[in-house]
């Protein structure tokens, strides 16, 4: 147990009447990729956005149980959801960077959580630039702005951004669903060098991507957890009948 | 184990750029309690039969606002008479005739130009314009003509906002049986975006009914009602509407009745606004 | 039903007239569409054939770089400079008071409000637009002048030199205009504040941004060319505005200094054309030609402005 990062006790949400996720228990490894996987619908976004209290920011959502990040529970009240975010970074499916150049967008980050220095904003730029393989890219024109980036190039600046406040979690909410299969391959790459400093949890539609990148799987359906397990005996060897199902495309 | 979560941050900042948010926030709404609370405690003990139905006599002493009150109304339906039909028909050829390009972009051009001309400058052109070159004098003909002008704008873009929502599929559906263009404009686009266009007049109305500047040099100042027999006769005399009245009793310090005219144009306007958000209320019911 | 209806037209109706019912349909309504662009060429037509006889007969130089004002004088003086300058510094002035306290009223509506409290300050915000120009000049008189007045009395105690006003001064003249852009200005960057897409503001918020943090360095940064409009629209507001300040701003052409006694382009023409014969007319007309020359500047940068706004957004 002394590599898990995050450990999820009985947690259900509930979207006003609807009971989005049912009584969920798990503990995420530290250093490893967690593949969610699932049917549209099954909550498994909704689940990554409860570890960094995304949901918090939704009206009429209601959230009970706990969710220990290195044993503090992040819906204590004394959490400062600004830390906890700085913490636990997040990419977005949609690659969202700012209308601002390359390099602010990237400073962004550390400017807010109080870096001023020159110097160490531009070390930190291309550390993060590098740390998601697209410093040779964009190093000459860092000035420009970031809407000028192909979609590859915006998603991969934006795991730039998610890496330059320094997180010890990185969410992704299917950061490859809106790209083309060569930028995917190149963000997938950048996951598995990811994991060598980070806890990474990815959501995924894409069943190769989960069993290609993944440690770990769970799969979700209809805001239950089904079957959480490593990856290869979860794809090579399921225990439930519906994970079964959905891995093999009969489902539904 | 790093850094905990649990510690909370403390901006300095945040605290007082907050504060500012707030500071704005209140003044501004402050201001507006302000102005209609002032408004309505000084004005409702002028208000009564006497004032809303008689007119200024200097000889009975007495003060009232009928006549302003009929020559605003006259200026309303006149003004809308002439630009309801010219504002729609330009929101349909933009809309439906068309073609984007160059002569698009100056009709757009112009109308965008026309709505940020200050009412001071209309009153100008209107006099020389209508007043001299014209020679309709300071009547209220005038005035309406130079309002026309003013809110063809108004009205052009509401329309040309409601027309933009009625979906592309009512169009083709009446094409597609055969139906000529101007036929499909009158019996679907026209009906479909009638909320639109009764915004749009609704707000022009509003526009009238607070206008002074314009209507100073255009439509004159008097006050007395048309006389027997001579309703349509009226529209080639001098008529000052209720906020040129006000303008005059403001000059002559008569602040009293300043602000019972003043309260009666804050109904007024107070029941326009309610208006419009009632239609446009309506208006997205039926378009989803 | 309507499907009917059609049917029964295209029965009734001979191909023939159809064709020219059809004909004259489409030209009544282009010549509807040519009535904006015939209104803006006469307008700018009449401005220019009025305003410019004066500048030809008393010269350029001297109209819009005299500072003298005498028109009714044995020898009058058109000097308008000090009218141009009221206006232009009144507008400024307005603008730095009133569009800070409008834009930040329009985040505490936009973002920070309870949507209940929001849902009661904006159609207040609305009616506050449609106030009819004069009553915002009667308030002024009755309560902003007494108060300059005071403070008037204050700042210039025992001066020999300053003429008082009375309050009638460009100071309450800017405190009147930057009342009446509030509106404008909080309803356009409201609506520029809420198309902010929230995935931006999902970003900032879960690399730790604080709320405010994400408000001041990324909702309002996107949302600047909304603003931008905002303020040029507020500046066209404010230039233009007549009867609120005519009787504000006082009675005399000054230097425009916080506690004189100012004309401004518009108060000018509203004040003096009622009375006005001969070359002063003429002035006023000219008065008129510049103000509209100002105003036809703030449309085409508001046309570019927009233009940009619509090409970043691609």
């Amino acid at each position: 147990m002394e590599n898990t990062k995050i450990s999820i006790h009985k947690l259900n949400l509930y979207y006003g009447q609807n009971h989005a996720l049912k009584d969920i228990d798990m503990d995420i490894k530290s250093n490893a990729i967690t593949a969610f996987i699932g049917p549209s619908g099954c909550g498994k976004s909704t689940f990554l956005k409860t570890l960094n209290r995304m949901n918090d920011l939704v009206d009429g959502v209601k959230i009970e149980g706990e969710v220990l990040l290195d044993g503090e529970n992040i819906y204590d009240g004394k959490v400062d959801t600004t830390l906890l975010r700085k913490k636990v970074g997040m990419v977005f499916q949609q690659p969202n960077p700012f209308p601002m150049s390359i390099y602010d967008n990237i400073a962004y980050g550390p400017r807010i959580h109080g870096i001023k220095s020159k110097a160490d904003l531009d070390e930190i730029v291309e550390r993060s630039l590098r740390g998601a393989a697209i410093f040779d890219e964009v190093k000459d024109r860092l000035k420009k702005s970031a809407l000028g980036l192909s979609g590859g190039q915006q998603q991969r600046l934006c795991i730039a951004r998610a890496l330059a406040v320094e997180p010890e979690v990185l969410l992704m909410d299917e950061p490859t669903s809106a790209l083309d299969p060569i930028s995917t391959l190149k963000i997938e790459d950048l996951m598995v060098e990811l994991k060598e400093k980070y806890t990474v949890a990815v959501v995924t539609h894409n069943m190769q991507q989960a069993s290609r990148v993944s440690d770990m799987t769970a799969f979700f359906l209809l805001g239950d957890v089904i079957e959480y397990g490593e990856t290869r005996q979860i794809f090579n060897n399921p225990r439930e009948k519906e994970t079964e199902n959905y891995i093999t495309g009969r489902f539904g | 184990m790093s850094n905990s979560i649990c510690r909370k941050r403390v901006r300095v900042s945040d605290y007082i750029l907050t504060g500012i948010i707030y500071m704005c926030a209140s003044v501004s709404i402050l201001l507006l309690v302000g102005i209609v609370g002032y408004v309505f405690v000084k004005g409702i003990g002028q208000i009564n039969w006497k004032f809303l139905t008689t007119v200024q006599s200097p000889t009975k002493g007495t003060f009232g606002i009928a006549g302003n009150i009929v020559n605003t109304l006259y200026i309303i339906v006149i003004t809308l008479l002439i630009a309801t039909p010219i504002g729609v028909g330009s929101a349909v050829y933009l809309n439906e005739y068309a073609k984007p390009g160059r002569i698009v972009r100056l009709i757009e051009f112009t109308t965008e130009t026309l709505s940020g001309i200050p009412s001071i400058i209309f009153g100008l052109f209107g006099m020389v314009f209508f007043g001299t070159t014209l020679k309709l004098g300071y009547s209220i003909l005038t005035g309406a003509l130079t309002l026309t002008i003013m809110v063809l704008p108004l009205i052009t873009r509401n329309t040309q906002e409601a027309l933009k929502t009625v979906p592309e599929s009512y169009r083709s559906g009446s094409l597609g049986i055969g139906a000529t263009k101007w036929y499909m404009i009158r019996t679907i686009l026209l009906p479909s975006s009638m909320p639109g266009i009764v915004t749009g007049i609704i707000l022009a109305i509003g526009r009238i009914v607070g206008e002074s500047a314009a209507l100073l040099f255009t439509a004159g100042s008097s006050f007395l009602l048309p006389k027997a027999g001579e309703w349509l006769g009226k529209i080639t005399e001098s008529g000052g509407t209720l906020t040129i009245q006000l303008y005059l009793c403001m000059n002559n310090a008569q602040y009293g009745e300043a602000f019972g005219i003043a309260l009666v144009l804050l109904i007024i306007v107070l029941g326009i606004n309610i208006l419009t958000k009632y239609l446009s209320k309506r208006f997205d019911v039926n378009s989803r | 039903m309507t499907e009917q209806k059609t049917g029964s037209f295209s029965i009734i109706g001979s191909y023939k007239t159809k064709k020219t019912i059809e004909k004259i349909a489409q030209v009544v309504f282009t010549i509807c569409a040519f009535f904006a662009v015939l209104a803006v060429f006469s307008i700018t037509l009449y401005m220019i054939m009025n305003g410019t006889p004066a500048l030809h007969k008393i010269g350029l130089t001297d109209i819009l770089f005299g500072s003298e004002w005498a028109p009714t004088a044995s020898d009058p003086k058109f000097g308008i400079l000090y009218i141009i300058l009221t206006s232009i510094l009144g507008t400024a002035m307005a603008i730095l008071l009133g569009v800070p306290i409008g834009v930040m009223t329009a985040v505490f509506l936009a973002e920070v409000a309870p949507k209940r409290l929001a849902a009661i300050v904006k159609p207040a915000v609305e009616l506050l637009a449609g106030i009819p120009s004069v009553i915002y000049g009667l308030l002024g008189i009755l309560i902003l002048n007494p108060l300059m007045y005071k403070w008037e009395l204050a700042v210039f105690k025992g001066s020999e030199t300053h003429q008082f006003t009375g309050g009638a001064n460009l100071l309450s003249a800017v405190l009147v205009l930057a009342i009446m852009i509030l509106p404008t200005v909080i309803n356009i960057s409201e609506s520029a504040l809420r198309s902010v897409p929230d995935h931006l503001k999902a970003a900032s918020l879960a690399m730790g941004a604080s709320k405010i943090q994400t408000i001041f360095k990324v909702i309002l940064p996107t949302a600047k060319s909304g603003i931008i409009t905002a303020v040029v629209l507020g500046v066209g507001r404010a230039i233009g505005e007549a009867m609120a300040i005519t009787l504000v701003s006082g009675s005399s052409v000054n230097f425009p200094l916080p506690f004189n006694s100012v004309r401004f382009l518009t108060t000018a023409i509203v004040a003096e054309m009622g009375y006005a014969a001969g070359e002063h007319r003429q002035v006023l007309f000219t008065i008129g030609l510049v103000l509209f020359a100002f105003i036809m500047l703030i449309n085409i940068a508001l046309t570019r402005i927009l233009k940009k706004g619509a090409c970043e957004r691609e």
